[in-house]
């Protein structure tokens, strides 16, 4: 077994960041194995996105095209690239954690008898992987046992990307899978945006954002009240939307908006990673939560250690006297 | 149509967690557990299907002892049986070694349709479903929340990335993962309490399976995460921690 396969991950022939963190990721690897890290693309015809990805630090770029891989569908990607897998003979296959990963990576991994170990934050020495456990409250640390390729996907903002100095493009190489119409049994229709978005969370400078903390949905006017007396926009995490407190349009997070405001303000929100994603690179983010070792706490630039329901009106209360 | 809800119960999300003695997993010993909320959403969805389609229920959880509770949870919001593997070492198998053993149970009931939550809330894999119709041979779809019968399968409405969606339409027997938030969550009435008593709660062993726990990937360490930014907390009562932050976002961050 030889080499570290990348793959590269496009969205209507972009390449989006975590690729290439994930390509940081396999860097990491690199360095311990001493193997080269090879870039891996799938679609319909790659020839661009391959000639961009090969000026990147990558010892070859392998496009693995095919009429059918033109739209993703997890029966077409699997057996692609259990065919890659079997002609290159990896030791690693690296991935962004994305839903495109996840929807189909560890099936390829289970064919292949292995278990892709998913949304690594951070690989340590003797090729140690770090993942979130109980939420992002605690770490684990895993490491992969027996024969076969090992296979594990790079959380968002877990890798950093180096600049990468100027050399000559790495060789570009096709592989051309046996994919027949028959072995993909799910049509995926054409992707369509949910509700109408008139609430544009992305360019508010200010942001109060409220959690499970809040309890009750009749609580969420102490909230409303502070952002209105800092004149914020209202957002939400993920289970306040699904309990339809508030509207789908103001949630934050991996599956609602990306945001980075001047200030954050978390209020009753622990912090599990789908939340911050959607709003790590904010400015300024403070939090407010009871339990003191709620993951929120790892990203905030200040902190209050209280139940909300003391804090906030007192905060409303304070920001209200200051503005007069 | 004959569906199997594959549910998971795990610690309370607001439970404080402490790393055991040798580090390699937490200390249950002063745990609540609860079902799985993603879980819970499945559960959810199998029993509409159910009140539109008409068919069965059946609910299928691993674990130790415990998990009886939230099976019986599961049975008295409307299932209508379940199926209970004891393993009392599920932390020495990975997410491949557990969908193994609820694909072998699975597969002596041939059922339409398999649903479970699309991550657990403790390890957070995100993977047995999609492993599990690896297992059995079967199409499927995560990340779903919403499951329309057609003539030919299903049509389902699957989340993406940003706020975008998807329809895919598959055919059954299929495996769904069911993201939260599709559908509102029902409680069990006391009368669904009462009946859950009677309902069959059908036991198998993992050595009956004929799966013995033999892991690719192994938790070899639990620790307490590193913090990324230096986070300053401001104490005092809530008023005086109110007036404290009042001030930074005054003149530090400069927002009012």
């Amino acid at each position: 077994m030889s080499g570290i396969l990348v793959v590269i991950e496009q969205r209507e022939n972009r390449i989006s960041r975590i690729s290439w963190e994930a390509l940081a990721a396999a860097q990491r690897l690199s360095e311990q194995t001493g193997a080269p890290a090879t870039a891996v693309l799938l679609g319909a015809d790659t020839a661009s996105l391959a000639a961009e990805v090969a000026t990147h630090p990558v010892a070859r770029v392998v496009r693995v095209d095919h009429p059918l891989l033109g739209q993703y569908t997890p029966d077409g990607f699997t057996v692609a690239l259990q065919q890659l897998i079997q002609t290159e003979s990896p030791t690693h296959i690296v991935y962004p954690h994305t839903y495109q990963v996840r929807d189909y990576a560890p099936a390829l991994a289970a064919r292949l008898g292995q278990v892709l170990i998913s949304d690594v934050v951070a690989i340590g020495n003797g090729q140690e992987f770090t993942r979130q456990l109980m939420q992002g409250r605690l770490n684990g640390n895993y490491h992969h046992t027996g024969t076969g390729p090992c296979f594990l996907s790079v959380q968002a903002g877990a890798f950093r990307v180096e600049p990468s100095e100027a050399s000559a493009p790495a060789a570009i190489t096709v592989f051309t899978p046996a994919i027949e119409a028959g072995q993909i049994r799910t049509s995926p229709g054409v992707p369509f945006r949910g509700s109408s978005q008139t609430v544009d969370l992305g360019s508010a400078p200010l942001i109060v954002s409220v959690g499970r903390g809040i309890k009750e949905a009749e609580n969420l006017p102490i909230v409303q009240d502070l952002a209105s007396a800092l004149g914020a926009e209202l957002a939400a995490s993920r289970p306040i939307c699904d309990n339809g407190w508030l509207p789908m349009e103001r949630q934050v997070g991996s599956s609602g908006q990306t945001v980075a405001p001047k200030l954050y303000l978390a209020v009753g929100i622990s912090g599990a990673i789908q939340h911050l994603v959607g709003m790590k690179a904010s400015q300024c983010i403070v939090a407010i939560n009871k339990d003191p070792d709620a993951p929120i706490f790892e990203v905030a630039d200040y902190g209050i250690v209280g139940d909300l329901f003391e804090v906030v009106p007192a905060l409303t209360e304070a920001i209200k006297a200051v503005k007069q | 149509m004959k569906i199997i809800v594959a549910i998971k119960q795990v610690p309370e999300r607001d439970a404080q967690f402490r790393i055991d003695a040798a580090s390699k997993w937490i200390d249950e010993v002063d745990l609540q557990f609860s079902l799985n909320e993603s879980d819970a959403y499945a559960l959810e969805e199998a029993l509409q299907l159910k009140e539109k389609h008409e068919g069965e229920v059946i609910v299928i959880s691993a674990g130790p002892e415990r998990v009886g509770t939230t099976i019986r949870e599961a049975l008295a919001k409307g299932a209508d049986r379940a199926i209970n593997i004891a393993c009392d070492d599920l932390g020495s198998r990975d997410v491949l070694g557990v969908a193994r053993l609820l694909a072998a149970a699975i597969r002596q009931e041939s059922p339409d349709l398999v649903l479970t939550g699309l991550q657990s809330e403790d390890l957070g894999f995100g993977q047995t479903g999609v492993i599990l119709a690896e297992l059995l041979g079967l199409p499927h779809a995560t990340l779903i929340l919403h499951v329309e019968k057609t003539e030919t399968g299903l049509t389902v409405k699957r989340e993406l990335e940003e706020g975008w969606f998807q329809e895919v339409n598959l055919p059954t027997p299929a495996v769904l993962t069911i993201q939260s938030g599709g559908n509102k969550l029902r409680y069990a009435t006391l009368m669904g309490i009462k009946r859950a008593k009677l309902k069959e709660v059908r036991q198998l062993t993992a050595a009956e399976l004929g799966q013995a726990a033999s892991p690719v990937v192994v938790l070899d360490r639990v620790t307490l995460p590193q913090k990324q930014k230096s986070t300053q907390i401001l104490p005092g009562t809530p008023k005086e921690a109110a007036a404290a932050l009042v001030e930074k976002l005054k003149f530090e961050v400069r927002v009012i």
